[in-house]
């Protein structure tokens, strides 16, 4: 079975094949990584315009390099240095720099919808770097890969996701592809920060750190946003890391010896997770952006590489 | 998965007993070659190149007592018709050994047009420098489009562009033959 979509847009979309040829493929790209010579031809000629109209380190970094070892030519667009802050619209920048032919455009924004929206309207192939509140597809595959990779397969495997489940795209992207291989997936947080009829999506619910992280084989913990405390949602920071911060006398009480602890970054040391655990042997944080380059080669590849994606 | 017109078999060029001949030669004339396999590395092309390379390192270990590394090179990201085909699959190289400074003898099946082999020699380079490329190739069928020739030939085999060569081996195909294909008539 071959990828046959234009665009990589979000996991609800995809299914079960589509996902685990994107994850294969990654798995087999990051040996590239361990090369004396990381580069390889496979893109050349081929043009990525990374549109980031939110801050962002890993996801922009990760699809530049991944594009560059794999020959192609990237060119980052931040809004803050652009005629954005002149206030030219989203889909008027959009169509100009589809103008200039690009092969690729990663596109990262605050709404919810704008790379499908750009997929709609542009000829070129579109990846979701994450929209507003809705998805962010290749986190939840770099997440997926590196499940795979320290468990072996994903069948029977059970997650807690721990956090602001109601703003997270990671964890709406991640609930989606766990749920379609076949993984059971727990959400917890304060009841404020659990959107309603998220059971609809195949999730259980728990309202307390310990009843979710016992016994699970993986913790995905969120960073919490500042801000929800200022939109009273949450009391206090305080008061979240007491109840919801990760630490390692929780883990040693309520988890797996074997668990495996993930954050997609960036971390708030200290609230959701405490620094012991955050870089303790648990931790696959670092392994996550690893995995994060590899992910992107494979979704690049995958995309621009082949007819199937230039359909 | 793309499905071309039925293909007939045509005649047999192999069978067991002269696949297994066409690979003892070839492994003598290696050692020939190189007086010797002290400083050889086998790399195998997907997917029966690697077969028929590590048959050959077993042939090698049986002469000459020596064990030749064997790796396995997939030239997904190398190829040059990328834009022509469907979504290629990724298996992935997996050469465990530096090969820097050996003699390398990359392994494949049948060499055709040579498109194949001038993306291995450069996937093979970008993995470091070796003293030495020779190749060796179980069927040549001719109608090479590169300047590209076999050091090692297992049969040469003049072929009408229209036919197609189908290499079996046992690992794959439960069976030792070299067949010719044509297309079915419509």
């Amino acid at each position: 079975m071959g990828w046959t979509r234009k665009d990589l847009l979000a996991m609800r979309e995809l299914d079960a094949a589509e996902i685990l040829l994107l994850i294969d493929t990654a798995a087999t790209l990051q040996e590239i990584a361990s090369r004396e010579i990381k580069k390889v031809p496979a893109l050349r000629g081929k043009t990525i315009v990374n549109l980031f109209y939110e801050n962002s380190t890993r996801t922009r970094t990760s699809f530049e390099i991944a594009g560059k070892w794999l020959s192609a030519d990237v060119v980052n667009f931040s809004a803050g240095g652009s005629s954005a802050s002149k206030g030219e619209s989203f889909i008027d920048t959009a169509k100009n720099i589809a103008a200039m032919s690009p092969d690729v455009v990663v596109v990262r924004h605050s709404s919810a919808g704008a790379a499908a929206l750009l997929a709609r309207s542009l000829p070129c192939s579109i990846v979701n770097a994450g929209d507003g509140g809705h998805e962010h597809p290749t986190q939840a595959l770099l997440d997926l890969l590196t499940i795979r990779e320290h468990k072996g397969s994903f069948e029977g495997l059970s997650v807690a996701i721990v956090g602001d489940i109601a703003h997270s795209r990671v964890a709406r992207s991640n609930i989606h592809g766990m749920r379609k291989l076949g993984m059971t997936v727990t959400v917890a947080g304060p009841p404020t920060l659990i959107p309603p009829f998220v059971q609809d999506l195949g999730v259980k619910v728990a309202y307390r750190l310990e009843d979710a992280i016992r016994d699970v084989d993986v913790i995905m913990m969120l960073r919490l946003q500042h801000e929800r405390m200022t939109a009273g949602l949450i009391p206090s920071l305080r008061e979240y890391s007491r109840y919801w911060g990760l630490t390692l006398d929780k883990l040693r009480l309520q988890a797996r010896p074997d668990v495996l602890i993930m954050h997609p970054g960036p971390v708030n040391r200290g609230i959701e997770l405490s620094p012991e655990v955050a870089d303790g042997p648990y931790s696959v944080i670092l392994d996550q952006v690893t995995k994060g380059v590899a992910v992107r080669m494979a979704v690049l590849f995958l995309l621009a590489g082949s007819k199937g994606g230039q359909a | 998965m793309t499905t071309g017109p039925r293909l007939r078999e045509k005649a047999q060029v192999l069978d067991d007993a002269a696949l297994d001949r066409a690979l003892t030669r070839i492994a003598h004339e290696i050692l020939e070659r190189n007086d010797g396999a002290k400083n050889l590395a086998l790399v195998g092309l997907r997917t029966r190149g690697v077969t028929l390379a590590q048959r050959l390192a077993g042939r090698l270990l049986a002469i000459d007592g020596t064990t030749v590394p064997v790796g396995t090179l997939d030239i997904t990201l190398y190829r040059d018709d990328l834009d022509m085909r469907g979504a290629p699959v990724v298996r992935g190289t997996d050469i465990p050994f530096s090969i820097k400074s050996k003699t390398v003898v990359l392994v494949d099946d049948v060499l055709f047009t040579g498109r194949t082999i001038r993306a291995a020699l450069d996937a093979l380079i970008d993995l470091g420098r070796p003293n030495m490329i020779q190749l060796a190739i179980l069927i040549d069928r001719g109608h090479r489009e590169l300047p590209i020739r076999p050091d090692f030939v297992g049969k040469n085999l003049p072929t009408s562009r229209r036919e197609s060569v189908a290499v079996r081996l046992r690992e794959h195909d439960g069976e030792d033959r070299v067949v010719i294909e044509e297309p079915e008539e419509a």
